[in-house]
């Protein structure tokens, strides 16, 4: 049986590459099975605490388990506008560092870039930052509880929106 | 352009058309900033941003960088943020607290009440030189406030905001008094931008008849949150011209809101909770105000760019044009002081994200939408109207109409139009 600790860097790095494949893909309930049940997905606002609690401050994004089945739904859906058709994206991962082993969770930092085509005008927008991941071990799976994608842009200008997930 | 044109009407058929051109043509823009940016009232921020003596924002405002503050002895001012000496910003981050600022390029100081309190050598100038003031940073001309939101407004002359706002003030009230102590932001802004005429999202922060054909993944979102009880149909209610370009929409909301609408998502301890605050509505302000307040939404545009919408949550926004084509948003998130620490903020919250802000279910589609209009306003030459006429009736003066009419978007553009024709402003 494995356990968290035996979860190697270039297993974890392997994890987060078919991640950000299956998003580039739009194969998003492929994605949602990367995530527990209950998982949380969190987009701090830039100009706050990234840590801050989201039940009492100003997210971006703060999604529950709940939402976050909602949320690929939605992207699913041809009336889901900003992204059908959708636009084109490349993830690029790096810097992978495991923050340690607690609470039955294994956690992990990488930094980002997601660079976007909009289908519509041919803008490209790029997001970058850094993305921190709590996981547990499910079976001989890994799954994620929780992802905080903390973005580094200052503010979403000219972006305008975060239609896609990070 | 011509201005005087820019508004179509056309009574044999109840149409009212506005010019596409009126979405890209730079010459318009200046001149907006002009006649409108430069004489209107425009948010500058919420009293409960800037709590303690010294916090300040710096905020841009029609292209000026001003200083939001609370001083060292309690009031709340605005100034320009720019040095008296040579013009460099004062302040040079976004938010903080401070007793005095201090300029990067030579070094002159100043008390957060304005006051200069210091000037490079200052033994080379005459005794006289900081006299009258001259040497202190420069208030806003006029700065005024209504219920905890502040207002500036670059024409020293213009009538005062509580004229400005005139009816529109009711509607703030029906929205503040819903807190049992106050009103309070929650959280920072969130910071976004639409590559579109600030026109256009003026147009859609007033306009529900877009709701079902470009946001049925949040109605999809609702039903399955109130495991079906909250159906699309018809919205009880009226729109509303508020005067000088300003407008709402108040029915009968379809979703639940957390003062004071239950659904089932929230479990059954929310439902006392929100009896409660019902109950305590009912007892301040009457039956009939308080289904106002808590069964009933609001969307108000205070002209030119302040959007107050209390709908499934409290959200401000406000937007500055910085090019025909493109515009700077900030959304704030307001809740009744109350239910900061409770289960009630974190309800507020997510329904706030569900809908609104760049990752919602919602505002990332409309942004879409108004950002294909701006490219297709590009074909205004050999397609030059956008049709308003939803509900016109040119007999009528078109002060009231149903939810869906485009009566609020006729009241903004009449409110447009005159302010660009009055050349005495
Ligand atoms: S410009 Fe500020 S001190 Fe000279
Ligand atoms: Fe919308």
């Amino acid at each position: 049986m494995r356990e968290l600790k035996d979860w190697s860097r270039s297993d974890i790095e392997d994890w987060l590459y078919s991640e950000a494949a299956l998003l580039d893909e739009w194969r998003l309930p492929e994605w949602r099975q990367l995530f527990t049940e209950d998982a949380r997905y969190l987009v701090p606002n830039m100009a706050g605490d990234p840590y801050a609690p989201p039940e009492s401050t100003l997210y971006l994004i703060s999604d529950d388990g709940h939402h976050l089945t909602e949320r690929v739904k939605r992207l699913g859906k041809k009336t889901a506008h900003a992204e059908y058709p959708h636009s084109t994206t490349h993830r690029t991962i790096s810097n992978v560092r495991f923050l340690g082993i607690g609470d039955g969770e294994l956690k992990v930092s990488c930094n980002f870039t997601i660079n976007r085509t909009s289908s519509q005008s041919g803008v490209i927008d790029t997001y970058f930052g850094r993305q921190e991941y709590k996981f547990v071990q499910a079976d001989e799976k890994l799954l994620a509880r929780e992802k905080r994608s903390i973005l580094s842009i200052g503010a979403l200008r000219p972006h305008g929106k975060l239609s896609i997930i990070l | 352009m011509n201005i005087a044109e820019a508004i179509r009407t056309e009574a044999a058929a109840s149409r009212f058309q506005i010019s596409r051109q009126a979405y890209t043509d730079p010459a318009v823009y200046q001149l907006e900033m002009d006649r409108i940016f430069s004489h209107c009232w425009l948010y500058v921020g919420h009293s409960t941003e800037i709590e303690k003596p010294g916090d300040f924002k710096t905020r841009t405002l029609a292209d000026r960088s001003v200083i939001f503050l609370k001083d060292r002895n309690g009031s709340i001012r605005c100034f320009l943020n720019v040095c008296p000496h040579r013009g460099a910003q004062v302040c040079r981050l976004s938010e903080g607290n401070a007793r005095s600022f201090s300029c990067i390029y030579h070094g002159w100081i100043f008390e957060n009440t304005g006051k200069s309190l210091s000037i490079a050598e200052p033994e080379t100038y005459p005794p006289n030189f900081g006299e009258g003031g001259r040497n202190d940073l420069v208030p806003v001309p006029r700065f005024e406030e209504y219920r905890g939101f502040w207002f500036v407004n670059f024409d020293r002359k213009a009538q005062s905001l509580r004229d400005y706002l005139g009816d529109a003030c009711d509607y703030i009230d029906v929205i503040v008094d819903q807190a049992a102590t106050e009103m309070h932001i929650v959280g920072k802004a969130q910071e976004y931008s639409a590559r579109a005429n600030w026109k256009l999202l003026a147009e859609n922060s007033t306009d529900i008849l877009h709701v079902e054909a470009l946001h049925p993944t949040y109605l999809d979102l609702v039903a399955t949150n109130s495991g079906g009880a909250m159906k699309r149909g018809k919205m009880l209610g009226k729109c509303v011209d508020l005067g000088n370009g300003h407008s709402v929409i108040e029915r009968q909301a379809t979703y639940g809101r957390p003062i004071a609408q239950w659904i089932s998502l929230w479990g059954d301890d929310a439902k006392a909770e929100i009896d409660a605050i019902y109950d305590r509505l009912v007892k301040m302000y009457g039956e009939e105000r308080a289904i106002r307040m808590a069964r009933y939404s609001r969307n108000l545009l205070i002209f030119p760019n302040l959007v107050i919408n209390d709908i499934m949550s409290i959200t401000v926004r406000s937007f500055q044009p910085k090019a025909a084509d493109y515009m700077e948003v900030n959304v704030w998130a307001l809740a009744p002081k109350e239910e900061i620490g409770t289960p009630a903020l974190e309800r507020r919250l997510s329904n706030f994200l569900e809908f609104l802000g760049p990752g919602g279910f919602a505002t990332p589609d409309d942004i879409e939408a108004l950002e294909s209009c701006q490219r297709a306003a590009l074909s205004a030459r050999e397609a030059p109207w956008n049709d308003l006429s939803k509900g016109f009736d040119p007999k009528s003066a078109d002060k009231v109409g149903d939810t869906k009419d485009e009566l609020p978007q006729r009241a903004f553009w009449r409110g447009w139009q005159a302010r660009l024709l009055s050349t005495g402003a």
